[in-house]
């Protein structure tokens, strides 16, 4: 923030690198960006909510995010969201237990690899239902 | 400051250049439909309804934003634009439950009134039936998102009138809602002053003053005007 000058115009990049630092944005460290950078706590969670990059909630200790753009879907990325929704949580959402976060997410340009799944940050290239059920055995998933 | 002459209507209208189409046309009596504008407020051209026709425009262009030119020439009712303002105000009926029978403001509401300026006797779409909540948290005032129009005029009061900036406008597309702060009660807020212009200025019966019945809330606009002169040119009629 003191790079910005703690000025509310820098309030996205403020919020990315809260994300980045803290996995999620709580109602707390919401409110004490609205303070440090003067702006109505409205406004921040506003931003906050409008931007689907942004997560209010924490992220599970893996998450898997589907490509769902044409590539992809048209080479069967719907079969494998539905198998990983099948074996653990629907897309936008997290386990109980806070194991897994599903998501899906429009094309992120790895079309050559169709069909994507984006696995912690790292990008896993031609999936299948059945490697990405092998994948979820791995990680101990039931 | 230029005087501009322009057709409203097959009216001669003059105003004054830097002036909007919409307040040329409502000065010489000529009444375009309305939602998210409010004089005093900020124009945002979000809600469509006064969108107009404009000669050797293809486009039609909403008027609270357009500033007048010389020689304009301008239709506001045609049946185009009907067409168009019906499925607007059809379409803010489906997206929430609007339920006139048991509103505050049954009577004396900008959308109902606009629905029965339209002739809107049927919606032609499926209503979306969203579940929401009111926030009765407030100790004089109640906000019902099931409807709210998200005309966002209780946002502007609040923020250019009254500077405290309590409400704002969470998520978006259908999921949008009007939050106060952190999405907490209204009750809790500790922006909030208490003033009552959002309640005034809201078209519809999202935001109320508790303790009315049906039909009993009738919204005083008159001050936006009072404060909004008083601030600008230093003199106070009301």
């Amino acid at each position: 923030m003191s790079r910005h000058h703690y000025s509310g115009d820098a309030l996205i990049e403020v919020l990315h690198t809260a994300q980045e630092l803290y996995g999620f944005l709580s109602p707390g460290l919401l409110k004490s960006i609205a303070r440090k950078l003067r702006l109505p706590p409205s406004r921040v969670l506003g931003v906050a909510t409008f931007y689907h990059f942004f997560s209010l909630k924490p992220k599970g200790e893996h998450t898997f995010v589907v490509c769902l753009g044409t590539a992809c879907y048209v080479a069967g990325a719907p079969n494998v969201l539905t198998a990983l929704e099948h074996r653990s949580t629907k897309a936008g959402t997290t386990t109980a237990d806070g194991k897994v976060s599903v998501d899906g997410a429009r094309c992120i340009g790895s079309c050559g690899l169709a069909p994507a799944v984006i696995y912690n940050g790292r990008i896993l290239a031609r999936v299948t239902p059945e490697s990405i059920s092998k994948e979820l055995d791995r990680i101990g998933v039931e | 400051m230029s005087v501009v002459t322009l057709e409203i209507d097959g009216k001669v209208c003059t105003g004054v250049s830097g002036e909007t189409v919409f307040d040329v046309a409502w000065n010489n009596g000529v009444k375009i439909p309305r939602l998210c504008h409010i004089g005093g407020l900020p124009n945002i051209g979000a809600c469509r309804l006064c969108l107009v026709e404009v000669e050797g425009q293809k486009k039609l262009l909403p008027a609270c934003i357009t500033p007048v030119q010389e020689g304009m020439v301008v239709r506001t009712w045609s049946e185009k634009l009907i067409a168009h303002r019906r499925l607007i105000v059809e379409l803010l009926f489906a997206e929430r439950n609007h339920v006139c029978s048991v509103c505050v403001v049954n009577r004396n509401c900008e959308l109902q009134d606009l629905a029965v300026e339209l002739g809107l006797d049927h919606i032609r779409l499926r209503y979306q039936f969203p579940k929401l909540v009111a926030d009765t948290s407030h100790e004089r005032f109640g906000l019902d998102h099931n409807r709210c129009v998200l005309c966002t005029r209780c946002v502007r009061v609040c923020d250019e009138v009254e500077g405290a900036h309590t409400w704002d406008v969470s998520r978006r597309g259908a999921l949008s809602q009007i939050i106060a702060d952190l999405g907490e009660p209204w009750g809790e807020s500790d922006t909030c002053t208490s003033c009552g212009k959002c309640v005034q200025v809201c078209p519809t019966g999202a935001l109320f003053e508790k303790g009315k019945a049906v039909s009993e809330m009738r919204k005083d606009r008159g001050f936006l005007k009072y404060i909004v002169t008083a601030r600008e040119k230093g003199q106070w009629i009301r």
